[in-house]
């Protein structure tokens, strides 16, 4: 077991490996995002409340729940940097952090397009909007620490520990804006109801957050492919490789 | 006295940082007159309309308290780590742990705690009903501890950092969020006339628990903050 994990995150190896598992992971995502989207935008029926405006649920829902997912695996992949003094771990927690913080801006936005319509205004303080705001505010921290810091070993290191505290802080977050709420005056919008979404919505929406999910596999894997190359810039298998690109 | 005796070293520690904090009385008074400061604004910026005040009065005193730990958490390692002396710290065979829990809570001792009953003071003068002082003093115990240990995280994230004092806020305000949360809510409900046990009693548990884990991240990001 351990010589698998040594073998996996060795720069080298991820490097071959992610090279090989790139080319299905982006069809994947291409044919779940074409055909999610056109589904969800051609062939679904109209909302009998909403119209047509709740076809942005297509993009917002599985930016959001990646986004959450994303800084997820920011925080286990820093506290395996912590932990091991894992190269790769830290590079793929300092990569989520601009896709995170780019998805995170995507739900933020298509929300704030998708209330206009049905709530007659672009930003509530909702609990759920609250909580993806402090979301994007954590992912700006992380990516604000990491570029103060002048050594880069010692960035990862303290954006890790600062992903991890943030971690610690967003069940916290979500639960007490949900409480706040409930205090002063009831839920406006109701997200729960989100369980009794027809079937014939349901299922272009399941396709599109696992093409959201897979799109976030592969910019993580051209992200973390271009840190491995340019830290790695110095030994030998990185100059091989680029001296083999440039003859062909 | 063996200063290796667990209780014999904590006083030690504690001692240390309160003469240090002690000797420099403008450093200690300055969060105070912030939090004097930033609360007169608010007056001139809303309007001195007493019913307005009086419904504000709690975010409003939570939120400058939330600003002046920010502030005065800013030098908490600053010293230490220009002089060297952080350096010997990390060095000695004490648990570091031990030493920024006490040193922690030795500048919340100078910092949180007289924030906390200079409240009341203030609460006054921005019309808040006196049915939520009592409240507001605990509430305040309470949030500005876990305040204090969770700015330390960032001040120990950015010591080493040439421009630390923005980027501090940027770090710390987010993980701020749920303690304001409470403490506001507890105030205000109290002011209404409603129970308010229930989110004091989450920021008492949430200040045992930043006792007992932030310290780990600040011993951590020391460590960092002194490598580089």
């Amino acid at each position: 077991m351990w010589g698998w994990f040594h073998k996996w995150s060795s720069p080298r190896w991820f490097y071959q490996l992610s090279g090989r598992l790139l080319p299905w992971l982006a069809v994947l995502t291409a044919l779940t995002l074409v055909a999610g989207v056109a589904w969800g935008l051609l062939f679904v029926p109209p909302d009998y409340k909403q119209g047509n405006s709740f076809r942005i649920i297509y993009i917002h829902v599985p930016a959001a729940a990646v986004a959450m997912a994303g800084y997820m695996v920011m925080a286990v992949a820093g506290a395996i940097s912590l932990i091991w003094r894992i190269k790769l771990a830290d590079m793929v927690m300092k990569c989520c952090a601009p896709i995170g913080a780019a998805l995170t801006f995507l739900a933020l936005v298509t929300g704030a397009i998708w209330g206009k319509p049905t709530w007659g205004t672009w930003w509530v303080w909702d609990a759920r909007i609250t909580s993806v705001l402090v979301l994007f505010f954590l992912y700006v921290g992380v990516l604000a620490l990491y570029e103060a810091f002048d050594n880069k070993e010692a960035a990862g290191r303290a954006c890790a520990i600062l992903a991890l505290v943030g971690a610690v802080n967003i069940p916290v977050i979500y639960w007490s804006v949900e409480w706040w709420y409930s205090l002063h005056q009831p839920a406006s919008i109701s997200f729960t109801g989100e369980s009794s979404i027809h079937p014939s919505m349901l299922r272009p929406l399941i396709l599109t957050i696992i093409g959201f999910y897979s799109f976030f596999a592969v910019s993580l894997l051209l992200f973390v492919r271009n840190e491995i190359l340019n830290r790695e810039r110095n030994t030998r298998w990185v100059r091989e490789l680029i001296l083999a690109d440039s003859k062909v | 006295m063996n200063p290796l005796t667990l209780t014999g070293l904590c006083r030690a520690l504690l001692r240390r940082e309160l003469t240090v904090m002690l000797r420099s009385r403008a450093e200690l008074a300055n969060p105070l007159f912030f939090f004097l400061m930033v609360c007169a604004l608010f007056p001139l910026g809303l309007g001195p309309s007493p019913q307005l005040l009086a419904t504000m009065a709690p975010g409003i005193l939570w939120i400058v308290a939330l600003l002046s730990v920010l502030m005065a958490s800013d030098s908490l390692f600053r010293s230490d780590f220009e002089d060297g002396t952080l350096e010997q710290v990390l060095l000695s065979p004490v648990s570091l742990y031990l030493i920024v829990l006490i040193k922690t809570l030795g500048h919340w001792l100078l910092t949180g705690l007289p924030l906390t009953l200079l409240a009341p003071l203030l609460a006054l003068m921005l019309q808040m009903p006196s049915s939520g002082l009592v409240v507001l003093v605990l509430s305040l115990a309470a949030g500005s501890l876990v305040l204090s240990f969770i700015a330390a995280i960032g001040a120990a994230l950015t010591v080493g950092l040439k421009r630390g004092g923005v980027l501090l806020s940027l770090l710390v305000l987010p993980l701020f969020v749920p303690v304001l949360i409470f403490g506001s809510a507890a105030v205000q409900r109290a002011v209404q006339g409603m129970d308010s046990v229930s989110p004091l009693a989450l920021l008492a548990a949430m200040a045992l628990l930043s006792l007992a884990l932030a310290p780990l991240a600040i011993a951590g990001a020391l460590r960092v903050s002194l490598d580089q």
